[in-house]
């Protein structure tokens, strides 16, 4: 039986770079200053802390795609929606039960809700949208509206 | 490095920042320990079993995870990810059974078992007599 735990949970010492926790808790004041929820400043953290998955948007040809980092999730805990041109990535990392009564000696990953609304730089066709999950990575491919596609013109030479 | 070991959990973050400095990308972990084993989780999003490499070396542990990026076919528009691999050594308590480490990858979240060695176990001492 241990007496005492020698190691509390903690936070990751990634980010104990000092500016930027001391810029987090000055973002935080600045945001609540100027009462705006979702400041750069805060954007910048959540995304560091795994609040918000980190997002990458693809375009090809035919397509709009959205890549979302989101390592050891069910697919079923994870939401897509999309309103009026925005996408909308939500869900809850659970913590893993069967750890549970473990001893944690470090704790960087983020458990809890996240989520993410991203406004699509191109109109879509959202009926036809598809998502896959592989790899800890949600991949949601968007169809542009024929009107968004890029059009060849034919020139004739005479 | 950081270690993997109760007593020593500052992590002495020197090898964390040289990961960075070598162009890796440093893998936010947990490590929890059980009756029998320490459990290490690592995120890392878009790596593969064949991306995957864990080695050994005495009493350090290294894994690595190469991350398959972007779209075939398709431009960036936007960017956030790092397109770094992963990278992350850390130091193993003595009383790890290095012999019978194992690790799986699931949804990019990679998991190393490290069972303790039958002596480092907890185990009743019946009184005799």
């Amino acid at each position: 039986m241990k007496i005492m735990k020698l190691i509390r949970r903690q936070n990751s010492d990634l980010w104990n770079w000092p500016p930027l926790e001391q810029l987090s808790t000055l973002g935080a004041e600045i945001n609540r200053l100027f009462d705006a929820p979702f400041g750069e400043f805060t954007r910048h953290m959540e995304l560091l802390n795994g609040r918000m998955p980190v997002l990458d948007v693809y375009e090809d040809k035919d397509n709009l795609i959205v890549k979302a980092e989101l390592p050891g999730m069910k697919r079923e805990e994870i939401d897509i929606s999309f309103h009026d041109g925005t996408l909308t990535i939500s869900g809850e990392r659970k913590y893993d039960e069967k750890n549970e009564g473990a001893e944690t000696y470090r704790a960087e990953r983020f458990f809890g809700k996240f989520h993410r609304t991203l406004t699509l730089p191109k109109p879509v066709q959202s009926d036809k949208a598809k998502a896959t999950y592989q790899n800890g990575i949600l991949t949601v491919t968007l169809p542009k509206t024929e009107e968004a596609k890029p059009k060849q013109i034919q020139v004739n030479v005479n | 490095m950081t270690t993997v070991t109760k007593t020593e959990n500052r992590a002495t973050s020197t090898n964390e920042t040289g990961a960075e400095a070598r162009g890796y990308f440093v893998p936010q972990v947990n490590i929890v320990e059980t009756k029998d084993s320490f459990v290490l989780e690592a995120e890392m999003p878009g790596v593969n079993k064949d991306g995957l490499e864990v080695l050994l070396e005495g009493n350090e542990l290294t894994i690595v995870g190469r991350r398959q990026t972007g779209v075939p076919g398709a431009e960036p528009v936007y960017r956030e990810s790092s397109p770094r691999d992963f990278r992350r050594e850390f130091v193993l308590d003595p009383s790890i059974d290095t012999a019978k480490i194992s690790a799986t990858i699931e949804q990019g979240v990679l998991t190393v078992t490290l069972p303790k060695a039958e002596k480092a176990k907890p185990r009743k001492i019946e009184v005799s007599g």
